[in-house]
């Protein structure tokens, strides 16, 4: 019988996978089944049993030794660990959608690259700030060439938790990396600013790019908005806060012309707060992921 | 309590540190012309400037000098500008010219990463400042252990610490200790801070961490207290100073560091540093080498009063001149919405709002 869905498990109970199982619940080719942990004490163990998935807080291992595996894990712990089990997924046949900084697999951006990698076994999603602002590099890059692309990502202070804090020189690589690689720049560099402000900033982000000084203008500006929309469809929230700003180029730009770019992402609130957008992209782009992948694995085995 | 009770310090850096290699030191002060004034200069030194500026502190006696971009290592870029000389030229520029000065040189966890700081020590940097928000300080864990690892001095900046209780400067304090931080400031980078707040947020870093680690102050001239609130801070235990000769820094300006080494002549404290030198340097080398003098005018009085980030100054006039709408505003504004350090771009953002808000009102005059 051909299926109609692939199960998933969800390792990982907290902020983030609790997060990401409400979105998963939603899927219409991803099943999430499973939710792991290692806490027997955790909440989001709590809620996925609540919401009928089989909640283990015995972690991998015992995931692993089940009669029936899932197709799908959704990696939400920390690099560390997800650099111990990846090869066991993919030993036992299990694909992994990565969203930990490990980055084993490729770096996937869903408007950008989404259907390049549907064949991989591990891929990754980079980072909150990366998942923001890359696609409008990109938007850029794909109708003008980018010598230089700088990102900055404010977010607030209580959307960062202690692995994002306690390892940011990681962000600030990786996102660079992205910015380059799959953005198309050919140099990336990022920065991030944690916020404390109360009332909790809602994520915000800032994309300059230093694009060729003959470029087509109108084309910039058309393809940034049409790469919003693109992001819209997983991200409801996110949203250009100024049209694209076009400064000529002068010793200032250094002789590019300099595009800026503003948008703010605000979250579903499906777990996790609304300010907290970085993380709300982040699931959502990895549910989007899946999706992409169930639906590849789907048609071909149909 | 007496004036002269009142000047006799009760920590002293040579009290914790010896005589070597400075003497006597009450209080070991820092110049960050070459730091903080790269806002005002708007990153634009040149090796030849940074050579003749650290030949006139070094032998003046300044014991410690820091230099980088504004924005500290990697601040290179579109949202903070971009430098004329690549930072780590003027570093190590920097240290060949110094005799007896060191050389220190800032980071932001966030803006730079730990490659930066092994660079800046290869180019002959010795004091490594980690500079986070003053809620953030747990982002300079791994820098901190890096820094020491490498062998270089540390120092930790907790910035805009008006915003912040003394106690919860002192919890933050101390999570930059226990990384390895050796002396943490009370950074007032919007000078806003009166001299009974300085007072008291330096007491409460001395008392969680003085037995361990230095305590020192960063002060800016927005509401012109520079001096003032050094004086204050070294009375409750600041043992390290920032300053910069003729306030050359962001904002109106730091603490200018001639006039206070003047005034701690005055109250017997001894810096190290020739009074009578170090102000030849401010006239005839640090002068010359800046765009204009720091002043206080609509714009840097706002920033005080606000309690804005003073490295916004460039960047709000900046949007202010390209969208046509007033600096104050975009300042004021900045301040309403807690805006942090390193958070210029939104400095756009507030600009176009304004502009949009001018140009409704406009239509319908």
């Amino acid at each position: 019988m051909a299926k109609d869905k692939l199960t998933a498990a969800i390792v990982g109970p907290g902020n983030i996978g609790t997060d990401l199982m409400y979105k998963l619940l939603r899927s219409e080719v991803v099943e999430p089944r499973w939710m792991i942990g290692v806490d027997p004490s955790s909440e989001g163990l709590k809620l996925a049993a609540g919401q009928g998935l089989e909640a283990s807080h015995e972690g991998v291992d015992w995931l692993l030794k089940q009669d029936v595996l899932p197709d799908l894990i959704f990696e939400a712990t920390s690099a560390y660990v997800h650099r111990e089990y990846a090869p066991r997924y993919e030993e036992a046949g299990i694909r992994a959608v990565d969203l930990t900084p490990a980055a084993i697999g490729p770096a996937v951006i869903p408007p950008v690259n989404g259907e390049t990698h549907v064949d991989a076994m591990n891929v990754n999603m980079i980072t909150c700030g990366g998942q923001a602002t890359i696609p409008m590099v990109a938007a850029v890059s794909r109708v003008a060439p980018v010598s230089y692309a700088e990102i900055v990502a404010s977010v607030s202070s209580m959307s960062a938790g202690p692995g994002t804090r306690a390892n940011i020189d990681e962000f600030t690589r990786t996102t660079s990396a992205g910015v380059r690689d799959i953005g198309g720049a050919t140099e990336g560099k990022a920065i991030i600013i944690l916020n404390p402000a109360e009332p909790p900033m809602i994520m915000r982000d800032t994309i300059f790019c230093a694009a060729d000084p003959d470029a087509d203008r109108d084309a910039i500006i058309a393809s940034v908005h049409a790469m919003e929309k693109a992001v819209q469809e997983y991200v409801p929230g996110y949203r250009l806060l100024q049209e694209p700003q076009l400064d000529e180029p002068s010793a200032a730009t250094r002789g590019a012309l300099k595009v800026s770019i503003f948008v703010e992402v605000e979250g579903a609130g499906d777990f996790l707060p609304p300010y907290a957008g970085n993380l709300d992209i982040m699931t959502a782009a990895a549910a989007r992921v899946g999706d992409n992948i169930a639906r590849s694995i789907l048609a071909g085995s149909n | 309590m007496t004036a002269s009770d009142l000047n006799t310090l009760t920590r002293t850096w040579s009290g914790s540190h010896g005589t070597e290699p400075f003497g006597e030191l009450d209080l070991r002060l820092t110049d960050t012309c070459l730091r903080d004034g790269s806002h005002h200069k708007r990153h634009q030194f040149t090796a030849t400037e940074v050579h003749d500026i650290v030949e006139a502190l070094d032998s003046s006696g300044i014991p410690v000098i820091e230099v980088t971009h504004g924005d500290g290592l990697g601040g290179s870029s579109f949202n903070y500008g971009f430098s004329r000389t690549p930072e780590q030229e003027l570093i190590r520029i920097a240290a060949e010219t110094a005799k007896r000065a060191k050389i220190a040189f800032l980071m932001l966890p966030g803006v730079g990463t730990k490659d930066d700081i092994r660079a800046a020590q290869d180019n002959g940097g010795q004091i490594c400042r980690i500079a986070t928000h003053c809620t953030e300080a747990d982002t300079s864990i791994q820098h901190f252990g890096l820094a020491r690892e490498l062998g270089l001095e540390t120092v930790g900046f907790l910035m805009m610490s008006h915003t912040q209780a003394p106690e919860v400067l002192a919890k933050q304090a101390r999570i930059m200790v226990d990384a390895g931080c050796q002396c943490v400031y009370v950074v007032d980078s919007a000078g806003a801070l009166i001299m009974e707040q300085t007072a008291d947020r330096v007491a409460a870093v001395v008392a969680e961490i003085g037995d361990q680690a230095d305590v020192g102050f960063h002060g800016h001239e927005n509401l012109a207290l520079g001096v003032a609130n050094t004086v204050a801070a070294a009375r409750a235990g600041a043992t390290q100073i920032d300053g910069s000769v003729r306030r050359f820094g962001a904002g109106a300006g730091n603490t200018p560091l001639e006039a206070f080494i003047g005034v701690c002549d005055k109250l017997g404290w001894r810096t190290g540093v020739d009074f009578l030198q170090i102000v030849d340097a401010s006239e005839d080398v640090i002068k010359p080498a800046m765009p204009e003098e720091c002043e206080l005018n609509r714009m840097t009085l706002m920033m005080g009063y606000a309690g804005v980030y003073s490295s916004f100054l460039k960047h709000a006039g900046n949007a202010a001149e390209r969208y046509g709408v007033s600096g104050a505003k975009i300042l004021l504004e900045a301040g309403r919405r807690k805006l942090i350090g390193g958070q210029e771009d939104q400095l756009i953002d507030i600009a176009l709002l304004l502009k949009a808000e001018q140009d409704k009102q406009a239509a319908n005059a």
